[in-house]
């Protein structure tokens, strides 16, 4: 196919052509974005939680009056779950992964040091990587006698008396290797407050901090071996098989009231669900940038068909004449369709150069990485692909100008 | 509206526009639309719009696919900015117009040595002491030290099971310096709060489902296990963003029952929101109060002018010196003091997704208005033999530039239209959303007359270049061609 005729008619349609080429590059630009951000937002949405998530309940309840010893309130409630028929676990916790409200601690690795090395979040309860399914890979479990009342803990904190204090605790996996990179975790000393060091006895395979919200550091996670008593922001946390889990849930709620009538569920639902809150919004943004990118694709190849349709009829006469002249059916398609090749490719090569400025851009205001290399491929096709489907109609529609027509005046 | 035309539809249709426009031009039969004026004739301004509009409508009534393209990507663009736009105007809106400019949220530094950096921020609450000897200070016009959480209510009838209210635990300041209309009744006195008793303030809300609206004044609510007497209901107040404790959620949040700090502290009552300790402090869990070594609660001030602020901010200084002077401090004074809306501003309260969102939207408008334009351009340039014929008759240039614009106006009025319909159904989709901020995307006036303003205003824009570009035809080169 010849390119310098096409060259020299669209020289002769300048400003058309460059808001064509203009209009491309703009929907290559924003399409490459719009993917990259889908397929963050898909990962994000994805992120292990390291606990049997089809397995796990969790409920709240709130006494309307403060029991008396709240630590034998849940020590009974606990021991009342465990009747239910279809429990295979229960566990009391502070918090659970990807529920939001968290508690954090800064660690450091000798009381002196000025900065903190890291925030990582902390668990408080028992029995709690049992239930949550979570692997022991190094070491052992909490053990009942390392647990402190959180009380006594308190009161020791304030008068600086380590011995009231927990002196163990799990990490992650992740959050060993942060620390200690290549080194064995086991026997090391992890500082929350400056009177003592917490000693890591025990490696978990995974668990997510509930503010997971940036991948890097959504592992960095500790177990404290703190008793909590029973009080609304306490859960506990039931293991089942994924089939019970429904009735499961209804029985645990009804042996919890039985209890006390008079308390308050705030909280009953599947780990599904924890999961599926935490995520919403990524997955509201992940809907909506595929809404954006079909509007900007139908849109530019509506405008492309559009633009198309008017050279056509403009060059009816042109085209007439060349088909007397002997150009094919066939020539005249492939010209129309080399000529928007030629547009495209302008366009997707200034797209890529847009695309990349867009992405710095995210980079700093959005704290997004850098927009791998292989994205620019794929729009480049997706919009080479979009252009040769929407001039199709008019080329063909070129294709059967009749060479009579180069006979006639106008 | 349209003058009896010599050809029928199908000659409308005819490819060869130009030469039937032509003719539709020069037939031009009878009145009220005069023939085009020469050059630097101002007679009858309003007949030409007329004549122009008609002209117009001819011209995109000929070619409806592409009018219909051209509006319709008008209509997408502004219905999805406009969408956005509306929603990043809602949540960046003022909570308290008029009078946030007169509030303050103070910040000092009680952190001991350890992870001090320079230019670091100070806490973003404050302890229990310095809350409550910043506040008998009483150096500002209002002030209020505050904090967040729940409690169990117990309606005490058969037919309502006991459930949980958000309550605000507060000094009485709060509603004076906030604005809060009481419905019934009036707040706590400052003195009754010091001797902690067991009054509240409750929401309407909360009053409608208790006494059926009535006034409740002077009732007992029994709440956390204890009696409480109602002394006020607030009407229905809900400012947004819910910028006097952003813990509990940005949007959408609202106190049912207002309660007595020194009350709260007295009985240990549940928290809700951040709390935030140094060196051996701990606390905020189950009924342990955060110790002295945390922040946890809010304090806000009105100050009526500029000299006052200056003159707290001056006092906040003093403050942290005395403190420091007295061993509890020990950094250098750090002290911050924000306006509402700088603290909103600070905090970052608007959503990034949101405001990603609407840069996305404002792109796709961009490329909807390259694709008009691009359109435009053609149709314009395809016209060029009947703006030859026009020139030639004695039609100014600016007479064939105020006739093409007239065009893309219209195209832009019902692109405009069309964008407006967009955008509510896209901000009902918003409301569909789970975000806290979803059921406030609601369509203002002001931003339903932006919307008609931006869409005119694009297309307007977008109609500039062909228009120029069509009006420099050389109508002798226009007239021998054909």
């Amino acid at each position: 196919m010849d390119i310098l005729p096409i060259l020299s008619t669209l020289r002769r349609h300048k400003l058309t052509a460059w808001l064509l080429i203009l209009e491309i590059a703009l929907t290559c630009a924003i399409v490459c974005n719009a993917v990259f951000l889908i397929g963050q937002r898909l990962q994000r949405m994805d992120m292990p939680s390291g606990v049997a998530e089809h397995e796990l309940l969790q409920i709240q309840v709130a006494d309307v009056t403060t029991p008396a010893n709240p630590y034998a309130r849940m020590a009974e409630d606990i021991a009342t779950l465990r009747q239910v028929p279809g429990v295979i676990s229960v566990a009391s916790s502070n918090q659970v992964p990807f529920g939001n409200s968290s508690s954090n601690g800064n660690i450091r690795l000798d009381p002196a040091q000025p900065q903190r090395t890291l925030s990582a979040t902390t668990y408080f309860g028992e029995n709690l990587s049992n239930t949550l399914g979570t692997r022991l890979i190094a070491g052992r479990d909490l053990q009942p006698d390392d647990f402190v009342d959180v009380e006594a803990a308190m009161k020791a904190l304030g008068t600086g008396d380590a011995k009231g204090l927990p002196h163990v605790t799990l990490i992650t996996q992740t959050l060993a290797r942060r620390l200690w990179p290549g080194q064995n975790p086991l026997g090391r000393l992890i500082y929350l407050t400056p009177t003592v060091g917490l000693r890591v006895v025990g490696v978990l395979d995974s668990l997510a901090r509930p503010n997971a919200y940036d991948i890097n550091t959504a592992q960095y996670t500790m177990v404290v071996p703190l008793r909590m008593g029973a009080s609304k922001d306490q859960s506990y946390l039931i293991r089942t098989r994924p089939q019970d889990r429904a009735h499961v849930l209804a029985a645990a709620l009804a042996a919890l009231k039985k209890v006390d009538s008079a308390r308050v569920v705030t909280t009953k639902r599947s780990f599904d669900d924890v999961r599926r809150k935490f995520f919403q919004d990524d997955r509201a943004m992940a809907g909506m940038l595929v809404w954006v990118i079909v509007a900007l694709l139908i849109v530019t190849a509506l405008g492309i068909v559009g633009l198309a349709s008017f050279w056509v009829a403009q060059r009816r006469r042109t085209i007439g004449v060349r088909r007397a002249l002997g150009a094919t059916r066939a020539n005249i398609l492939h010209y129309f369709q080399t000529e928007n090749f030629l547009l495209a490719t302008l366009g997707i090569a200034l797209g890529m150069v847009l695309a990349y400025a867009i992405n710095l851009f995210l980079m700093t205001h959005y704290e997004l990485p850098r927009l791998p290399a292989i994205y620019f491929p794929v729009g480049a096709i997706a919009l080479w692909l979009i252009g040769q489907l929407a001039v199709l109609g008019p080329a063909l529609r070129a294709a059967a100008v009749p060479p009579v027509v180069a006979t006639r005046s106008v | 509206m349209f003058f009896p035309s010599p050809f029928g539809e199908g000659a409308q249709r005819a490819g060869e526009g130009t030469f039937e426009a032509q003719r539709c031009a020069l037939a031009e039969p009878s009145p009220p639309a005069p023939p085009p004026m020469g050059e630097g004739s101002n007679i009858q301004e309003d007949g030409m719009f007329g004549y122009y509009l008609d002209l117009a409508l001819r011209s995109l009534k000929r070619n409806k696919s592409l009018t219909a393209l051209m509006v319709l990507a008008i209509a997408l663009g502004i219905g999805a900015s406009m969408t956005m736009l509306t929603v990043l105007h809602v949540l960046s809106g003022d909570p308290l117009p008029g009078k946030s400019a007169l509030i303050y949220y103070p910040q000092i530094d009680p952190q001991d040595l350890k992870g001090m950096q320079p230019n670091k921020e100070p806490p973003e609450q404050v302890t229990l002491i310095d809350g409550l000897n910043l506040l008998h200070a009483g150096r500002a016009d209002h002030q209020a030290l505050m904090s967040g959480g729940s409690v169990p209510l117990d309606p005490q009838k058969t037919d309502l099971d006991p459930f949980y209210v958000e309550a605000r635990y507060t000094t009485p300041d709060f509603f004076p310096m906030f604005d809060a209309p009481f419905l019934f009744g009036h707040a706590w006195t400052e003195a009754d709060g010091e001797a902690k008793v067991r009054e509240v303030v409750i929401a309407r809300s909360l009053n409608d489902k208790l006494f059926g609206g009535a006034d409740s004044v002077g009732r007992i609510v029994r709440m956390a296990g204890v009696d409480w007497r109602i002394v006020g209901v607030l009407d229905k107040w809900r400012p947004n963003p819910h910028f006097y404790d952003l813990n509990t959620g940005s949007y959408d949040y609202g106190e049912q029952v207002f309660l007595p700090l020194q009350t709260m502290l007295d009985l240990r009552l549940d928290r809700n929101g951040s709390t935030d300790c140094w060196g051996n402090g701990g606390g905020g869990v189950g009924n342990i109060l955060p110790s002295d070594d945390c922040v946890w609660l809010q304090f806000w001030v009105q100050l009526d002018t500029p000299t006052k602020a200056a003159a707290y901010k001056e006092f906040l200084v003093h403050y942290s010196q005395e403190q420091k002077a007295l061993g509890r401090f020990q950094r250098a004074p750090n002290v911050r003091l924000r306006n509402v809306m700088q603290w909103l501003d600070y905090q970052m309260v608007v959503p990034g997704d949101v405001r990603l969102q609407t840069g996305l939207a404002f792109g796709f408008l961009l490329v909807c208005l390259v694709n008009t334009v691009g359109l435009m351009l053609a149709k314009f340039m395809r016209r060029a033999a009947e703006l030859g014929v026009r020139r030639a008759l004695g039609a100014s240039k600016r007479a064939l530039f105020a006739q093409l614009l007239i065009e893309s106006g219209v195209v832009g009025l019902v692109g405009g239209v069309g964008g407006l319909l967009l955008a509510l159904f896209g901000l009902w989709l918003v409301r569909q959303r789970p975000s806290d901020y979803a059921a406030l995307a609601h369509l203002d006036l002001s931003m339903l007359f932006i919307t008609f303003a931006l869409a005119v205003g694009a297309t307007l824009l977008a109609g500039l270049l062909p228009a120029w570009r069509a009006c420099q035809v050389a109508p002798a080169l226009q007239l021998k061609s054909n």
